[in-house]
């Protein structure tokens, strides 16, 4: 293992730990407000120290990584539930009818600019975490269809399809049996991309207060909150900025990592 | 005075040794063959010789080519070398190539590189090599794109890039292996004339007919090492080394096999027509036809083995899939036993059961993912899963000379022969009565490839099997078949027993094909020395 990997695991492990930990415990209540503490600058007690309400920025952001990752993670696995199937059928049927109307209905979605149809999609059906999951969720299934019907077409040529349906086996089963284990590394790196877009997604739409609402802590809207303050209390944007790019930067990582790891062939021998 | 000279050439990866102490000359001229079986390090002494050893690669020894050693040469005078004293070809025409360059591009990036010459200079000498290796400038103008070409001319615009600034060495390393035997011997020839305009040749090949047609002198390799060399036809002809000897048995191996066909009709194929949409010309135009199979008729008795060859894009394949149930046909029928054979879910599985194939590729025919066990299995998916599967896995192994054991490994534990071995395996698991063998053995060295034929003669016998018997490569079809089909652009042109058609060819086509395969000629194989004690 490289040490790219090994960073990457290393921070996601970190804000998975980070979100695990605050379903049970977090140093301040996050709901409590306590205007007496407000924007109170790192300390023994307040390690991040305060936002304007007096609420324990370390405590937000833990609390703020479970909705986070629970957003990015239901995205993904829409993205996966729905592209990865269709992608599946559409190589089985290369050429087919099928395939013309699923590549083109991802085209047809791809069209679409996703954060700001995820805005339209916030907006019309309300701001809610779930509304924005099933937004960053829709745009994620033609980048699964895709690339699972890449990986797919390659593979269909080979000769242990051959045999199988010479087996009798059908294109369902062929592709359950041989196709998907075959593609597996390919969906789990583009997996960890899309995990890391879906937090970054996930942080847009609630800057721009689509996204959880008050008072669930959400990583976005701490940004937002704290973009007023910036000039008499950067620590406020900072953390919150720091959590988001630290994150997604070792999401990053690990998916380049894994890639490497997986495919034999960017393995060099020992 | 030898052009290329190595000295106890000896080359280890990573500490590993490849190669120990390679020895032999080539004299200016002359043809140097270098035979040997896949990993015997054939392709790794010529990489060698040209400073292109893989990474992390050491070497010892000397090899001195006009004075100069090139193993330690520094990287800019060999890249001055390379392309312009010695030249290379490779096995896959397909491949060489830079698919978004123009031929005429192609050779001429060469002589730009090394002498600086103008672009209209280097295209006029580029038009005069083509033309030189059969691609004259009026049938192939300069500005083709290699997949407007076939796969015999693409391996001529190698040969063009490869002389173009008249090398005193070119290497060759399988040339020919990817080809037609006519486009071989095409290929072998204007490799032949090359040699006569004064340019050494370094011919690395696994196929012993091809060197005994071609070479003067002659090294045969394995592990690594050079078990024999001299001159081509007293080597030949005298076999000193066990290893030679068994290289030349297995390359004329007959397996010992009696005729086992009995009467009936086992499959029916009549009057078979496939047909391909290919894409419309322009917008409006009609969707062209490509007709791949053009009313081919065939019969296969039971137990029979009926062998079927011709080149690539004849259309064996297509009826292979046709015969397997894999395609629908658009005109005549396929009956196996009386019933029809139907694409898909729409043919019963009982009557799928009765059929089973096995690949060329050994390396592509099986999920890499799953165990053996469940590998040989696959085809139990037609009769249903027997209680004693695993004791039926484990016999089918053993039949094709494998351990019960090896049914819990992974395929990438297992050598090329040994995972034909398992093809065999899982196509005789439910019993079939044919077995289509799709160049099931060419991909295989010729020793392994003679017990793969032994095998498949054996189970013939104990188990009545009929095989369709699909190859290009007609002295394995004279070997195991006892009627062949000749197929040439879809249609069956001759057909008899197999004794028959190869004594006396009647159509010109198999008469060109019996032609171009190369052959160790007669009196060479007479009079082997016996083993010297």
């Amino acid at each position: 293992m490289r040490l790219p990997l090994l960073l990457g695991l290393a921070l996601s492990a970190a804000a998975l730990l980070a979100a695990l930990v605050s379903l049970f415990w977090t140093p301040y209540d996050v709901t409590a407000l306590a205007i007496a503490d407000k924007l109170q600058p790192p300390s023994p007690a307040h390690w991040l120290g305060t936002d304007h309400f007096g609420r324990d920025i370390a405590s937000m952001l833990m609390a703020g990584a479970q909705t986070s990752l629970a957003v990015a993670l239901v995205a993904v696995g829409i993205g996966m539930g729905l592209g990865v199937p269709l992608g599946l059928l559409a190589a089985a049927n290369r050429g087919s009818l099928i395939d013309e109307v699923v590549m083109r209905g991802n085209d047809l979605i791809f069209a679409f600019p996703s954060l700001v149809i995820a805005i339209l999609i916030t907006a019309v059906f309300g701001p809610s975490a779930t509304n924005a999951i099933i937004a960053i969720g829709i745009f994620n299934i033609p980048v699964f269809a895709r690339v699972t019907r890449g990986g797919a077409l390659s593979l269909w040529t080979l000769d242990y399809i051959r045999a199988a349906e010479v087996a009798g086996k059908g294109r369902i089963r062929i592709s359950a049996e041989h196709i998907l284990p075959n593609i597996l590394n390919l969906l789990i790196v583009q997996g960890t991309i899309q995990f890391s877009l879906g937090i970054l997604a996930e942080a847009g739409l609630s800057y721009v207060g689509l996204g959880a609402q008050p008072p669930t802590p959400s990583w976005g809207r701490m940004l937002a909150e704290a973009q007023t303050m910036v000039t008499i209390a950067p620590h406020v944007a900072l953390f919150p900025g720091l959590a988001i790019v630290l994150t997604v930067l070792g999401l990053n990582l690990m998916g380049d990592g894994l890639r490497d790891h997986l495919d034999p062939r960017l393995r060099r021998a020992a | 005075m030898s052009l290329l000279s190595l000295r106890d050439l000896s080359l280890a990866i990573h500490g590993r040794p490849i190669l120990s102490e390679i020895s032999f000359d080539i004299a200016p001229g002359e043809t140097f063959g270098l035979v040997g079986e896949s990993g015997s390090g054939k392709s790794m002494t010529a990489l060698a010789v040209m400073g292109l050893a893989p990474h992390g690669a050491s070497t010892k020894g000397a090899a001195d080519f006009l004075g100069r050693n090139l193993l330690t040469l520094p990287e800019r005078a060999m890249t001055r070398l390379r392309g312009n004293e010695i030249g290379m070809i490779f096995q896959e025409p397909m491949t060489a190539l830079n698919p978004m360059k123009t031929i005429g591009d192609q050779v001429a990036e060469t002589l730009r590189v090394h002498m600086a010459a103008s672009r209209a200079e280097a295209w006029a000498v580029a038009r005069e090599k083509l033309a030189r290796v059969g691609l004259p400038a009026d049938r192939f103008p300069l500005t083709l794109y290699p997949h407007e070409l076939s796969g015999g001319q693409r391996q001529r615009v190698a040969i063009a890039m490869a002389i173009a600034l008249r090398p005193k060495l070119l290497i060759a390393d399988e040339p020919t292996t990817a080809l037609d035997v006519t486009t071989q011997a095409q290929i072998l020839d204007l490799l032949k004339g090359l040699t006569e305009e004064d340019m050494a040749l370094m011919l690395i090949t696994h196929d012993l007919a091809v060197v005994a047609g071609m070479a003067t002198h002659v090294a045969v390799m394995q592990g690594g090492r050079i078990v024999e060399q001299g001159a081509t036809e007293p080597l030949f002809r005298a076999r000193r080394q066990d290893y030679t000897r068994r290289l030349f048995a297995a390359s004329e191996h007959r397996p010992n096999r009696t005729p086992q066909a009995r009467d009936g009709t086992l499959l029916t194929v009549e009057n078979a027509v496939r047909e391909y949409t290919l894409p419309r010309p322009s917008a409006f135009a009609p969707h062209p036809k490509l007709r791949a199979v053009d009313g081919v008729s065939l019969t296969i008795r039971p137990g029979e083995s009926l062998g079927l060859v011709g080149e690539s894009g004849c259309g064996k394949s297509t009826l292979t899939r046709a015969i397997l149930g894999l395609d629908p046909l658009q005109g005549g029928a396929i009956r196996l036993d009386g019933a029809e054979v139907t694409p898909g879910h729409t043919m019963p599985r009982a009557l799928r059961a009765r059929m089973q194939v096995v690949f060329q590729d050994p390396y592509g025919s099986f999920n890499p993912r799953h165990r053996v066990e469940r590998l040989v299995a696959e085809p139990f998916h037609l009769t249903g899963r027997p209680k004693d599967a695993r004791d039926r896995v484990a016999a089918a192994l053993q039949e094709v000379g494998l351990a019960a054991s090896d049914m819990d490994k992974f395929i990438h534990e297992f050598s090329g022969g040994q995972r034909q071995r398992i093809a065999i395996a899982r196509a005789l698991i439910i019993r079939p009565d044919l077995i289509v063998l799709d160049e099931a053995v060419s991909a295989l060295d010729v020793r392994v490839r003679a017990q793969v034929l032994d095998l498949l003669a054996r189970l013939q016998e104990s188990h009545g099997l009929a095989y369709l018997f699909i190859s290009h490569d007609l002295s394995v079809v004279r070997q195991v078949t006892d009627r062949v089909l000749v197929m040439k652009q879809g249609r069956i042109v001759e057909e008899g027993a197999t004794e028959t058609i190869f004594a006396a060819p009647k159509h010109p086509y198999t008469r060109a094909l019996i032609a171009a395969t190369p052959r160790i000629p007669d009196d060479w194989k007479e009079n082997a020395h016996a083993p010297r004690t």
